[in-house]
């Protein structure tokens, strides 16, 4: 008989939609034994299977019911570098959970009795960092007289950036905003990823020698071109997927018709909730809609249920979402935060028009009932409008978190660099480099929206297409 | 981001234009006119977008002109030369097209007079026939009229009050001027409400016309979708598909709403400021 799962720590809902601190509080040690030791240690472990970068998830649980956390540390960071991150920010339950042996087959997402790997890596991360453990440089004398340019510092161009610094190679981060950590900064909540969790990674790639210039958009200041022309023997594309989509309704440019990046951009990096002691304001209405089913949908409904409470507002936050519950794209985990913080959900719910007051202000949004038909493209049932079922929900705000595209600035300067019908850069699946020699790039600009850890995963293949390039000179 | 100079173009009746020149070589190495920076002034401020007004290459030095008017910029009026500004980036958004159209009309209104500047200097470098208007409330708040004299075969002043020039609004003289001769451009750079006034004219005329758009904006950078604004029915971010637009497909109205939808915050920031200052 399998014990039941452990269950991790959260803040609870009344007293975390009051501030921005973080809400699951994860494993204390005693709790990371117990479900370690739930862990069956299969003879033949498909877990891994299910990790983009092949992270050793049975011996690293191993390591914990051994009390090794140090050696349970250093097993994550051969496949991750990240651990602390991915621990809170991984799909788990559509990854290693999935792929757990626990997880009842043919379901769609992890079932609850599967080992919460995710929380286990988190408490290893935490382990790592309140410990303090580098991972040993290595340097190499020959790859230490190059350098190398990392365009964009999220996910991507931190793990490349690591991953190169290690070996001794001096890298040159350029990020466009004024704080690093792209859309770990200003894309996810801090309730979900603690800046100070971000911070430790990116204060240990500084250790290490990495060099982080903000404030410095290349495509504009500089080209690609110019950047080899400075002596950088190879440059890598972190660009990340930053351009919004929106609907497309009439309407949408409505006052307080929010694209996901703006809001979460005025709250996460301006700290707008902390407004006026930090100057970038963001509004909050009464009854706000939030149009999407994936991580920014959750993300930004949280976001706005939290500004209602500090503004004074009864909560009423609703997320509309085309499909059911099953086809969202989010995390089970923050689909479950969400209700237990109050966010209501309209189902099969399909925006046909914003109307707004004279001032410009959105008022309404006029909905259309859906039912789901044949599967599509992408595998989830089709929804399929309901002749005659249009209705009308109240909405002084609300946020359009369908999706987001390659950032754009970079490639139209680049002609060069080669480009799919998404916008995103052509590599070599095996190299990671671009069109362009000696041109690599990796992350959301590659693959269109995914994760950090597939982010992380394309990043060390790219980090290890350079260094053997590198190495060959 | 270091401030180098600071000099008061204009302190009067309550309006107060400021330049500053400040030590930023890679913006200044890059930039051309009609394009902008995003900066910030402290690490608790607004990202806010500027017009770069001059650029210096060989010293490495950019210009920027504005009129305190809100939180962040009388913030930005605030700094003193030997500081820094927390956060400088750019050159963003496309140049405008400068190349010879033969006879240009340029219109600046307001602190907008300074954005036509480099413009005005680009396209007479570039062979054209530069016929200036600019616009002011009086004779006391007209800045620049030296430089863009200098940068123009003919200039106009319009005032409200008829204090200085001719009085009436700028768009008075675009009618004269066109009702009487072709042109082969019109670039207006002003308050909203001018530049829609100056597109409702030109349109008469048929006259292709630019205007430089002054959208909110956040990370300035294409991200945000902040700076939205219709362009002929399509959806266009401001900062990079702008700043300059065709002013005869912009929706005016939607923009003029836009760019007021903080204005609340932004009373109340400027009484606690004004508060903390007493």
């Amino acid at each position: 008989m399998i014990k039941e799962p452990v269950k991790v720590k959260d803040l609870p809902a009344a007293i975390r939609t009051g501030n921005f601190d973080e809400v699951v509080l994860g494993y204390g040690e005693e709790e990371a034994l117990a479900e370690a030791g739930r862990c069956l240690q299969c003879k033949n472990p498909v877990c891994s299977s299910g990790c983009p970068v092949g992270i050793d998830i049975k011996k690293f649980i191993g390591q914990i019911v051994q009390k090794d956390y140090a050696g349970a540390y250093f097993t994550i960071r051969e496949k991750s570098n990240f651990p602390a991150i991915c621990g809170r920010v991984c799909p788990a339950e559509y990854q290693c959970r999935k792929a757990c042996i626990l997880t009842k087959k043919g379901s769609p997402f992890a079932s609850q009795q599967a080992i919460n790997i995710h929380f286990l890596e988190r408490f290893v991360g935490d382990y790592g960092k309140s410990h303090n453990l580098d991972v040993p440089v290595q340097r190499e004398e020959q790859l230490a007289k190059s350098k190398v340019a990392v365009v964009g510092s999220g996910p991507a161009g931190l793990c490349c950036a690591g991953e190169l610094a290690r070996k001794g190679i001096k890298v040159d981060i350029f990020e466009s905003l004024h704080k690093t950590g792209g859309v770990l900064r200003y894309g996810i909540p801090p309730f979900r990823l603690p800046w100070e969790v971000l911070d430790f990674e990116i204060n240990y790639l500084k250790k290490i020698g990495v060099n982080f210039t903000t404030n410095f958009l290349v495509g504009k200041a500089k080209s690609v071109k110019e950047l080899f022309s400075e002596g950088y023997a190879a440059v890598f594309l972190g660009l990340g997927a930053g351009v919004p989509s929106f609907l497309g309704i009439n309407g949408e440019s409505l006052c307080n018709i929010y694209s996901v990046n703006e809001f979460l951009t005025r709250v996460n990096l301006m700290s707008a909730y902390k407004f006026p002691q930090f100057h970038t304001p963001v509004n909050i209405g009464k009854n706000v809609l939030i149009v999407g089913g994936g991580n920014t949908a959750m993300d930004s409904a949280r976001v706005a249920l939290r500004l209602q409470k500090l503004q004074g507002y009864p909560l009423n936050t609703t997320v509309i979402y085309r499909r059911t519950e099953v086809e969202m794209p989010a995390r089970r985990l923050e689909i479950e935060h969400a209700k237990e913080e109050g966010i209501k959900f309209e189902f099969l719910v399909q925006p046909k028009e914003f109307i707004g007051d004279e001032q410009g202000f959105v008022k309404k949004l006029v909905c259309l009932r859906s039912e789901l038909g044949e599967p599509d493209a992408s595998g989830r049932r089709r929804p399929v409008v309901i002749p005659g079922s249009e209705f009308e929900l109240d909405c002084d705000l609300c946020v359009i978190a369908v999706g987001l595209a390659a950032n754009q600035i970079l490639i139209n300067a680049t002609p060069e660099l080669k480009t799919d019908k998404y916008s995103d850069v052509v590599v070599d699946a095996e190299t990671m480099e671009s069109s362009i020699s000696g041109v690599f790039a990796g992350g959301d600009i590659v693959g269109g929206e995914g994760t950090v850890i597939e982010a992380m995963g394309m990043a060390k293949k790219a980090a290890r297409s350079i260094i053997g390039k590198l190495s060959k000179k | 981001m270091k401030i180098l100079n600071k000099r008061t173009i204009n302190d009067v009746g309550g309006v107060k234009i400021t330049q500053l020149d400040i030590l930023s070589a890679d913006i200044a190495e890059k930039a051309l006119p009609g394009q902008f920076v995003m900066l910030m002034v402290s690490e608790q401020g607004e990202r806010i977008p500027l017009t770069l007004v001059h650029t210096d290459k060989v010293k490495g030095v950019v210009s920027l002109m504005f009129q305190e008017a809100g939180f962040t910029t009388q913030s930005l009026g605030r700094m003193q030369p030997g500081e820094s500004l927390y956060s400088l980036v750019g050159p963003l958004g496309h140049p405008t097209e400068i190349k010879n159209f033969g006879k240009i009309i340029l219109v600046g209104g307001g602190v907008g007079i300074a954005e036509i500047l480099p413009v005005a200097r680009a396209f007479k470098d570039a062979g054209n026939q530069v016929i200036t208007i600019l616009g002011s409330r009086n004779k006391d708040l007209l800045i620049l009229e030296t430089e863009l004299r200098n940068a123009s075969s003919e200039l106009f002043v319009m005032t409200d009050d008829g204090s200085y020039g001719q009085k009436g609004f700028t768009t008075d003289k675009l009618k004269e001027l066109l009702s009487k001769d072709k042109y082969d451009l019109i670039y207006a750079v002003g308050p909203i409400p001018m530049m829609q006034r100056v597109a409702a004219v030109s349109k008469e005329y048929n006259t292709k016309t630019l205007v430089s758009l002054n959208a909110l904006m956040v990370d300035g950078t294409g991200m945000c979708g902040c700076c939205r604004v219709t362009v002929d029915g399509k959806v266009k971010f401001s900062c990079v598909d702008g700043p300059d637009f065709d002013g005869h497909s912009v929706n005016w109205e939607e923009l003029g709403k836009r760019n007021k939808a903080y204005t609340i915050q932004e009373k109340h920031i400027c009484k606690l400021s004004t508060q903390i200052l007493k």
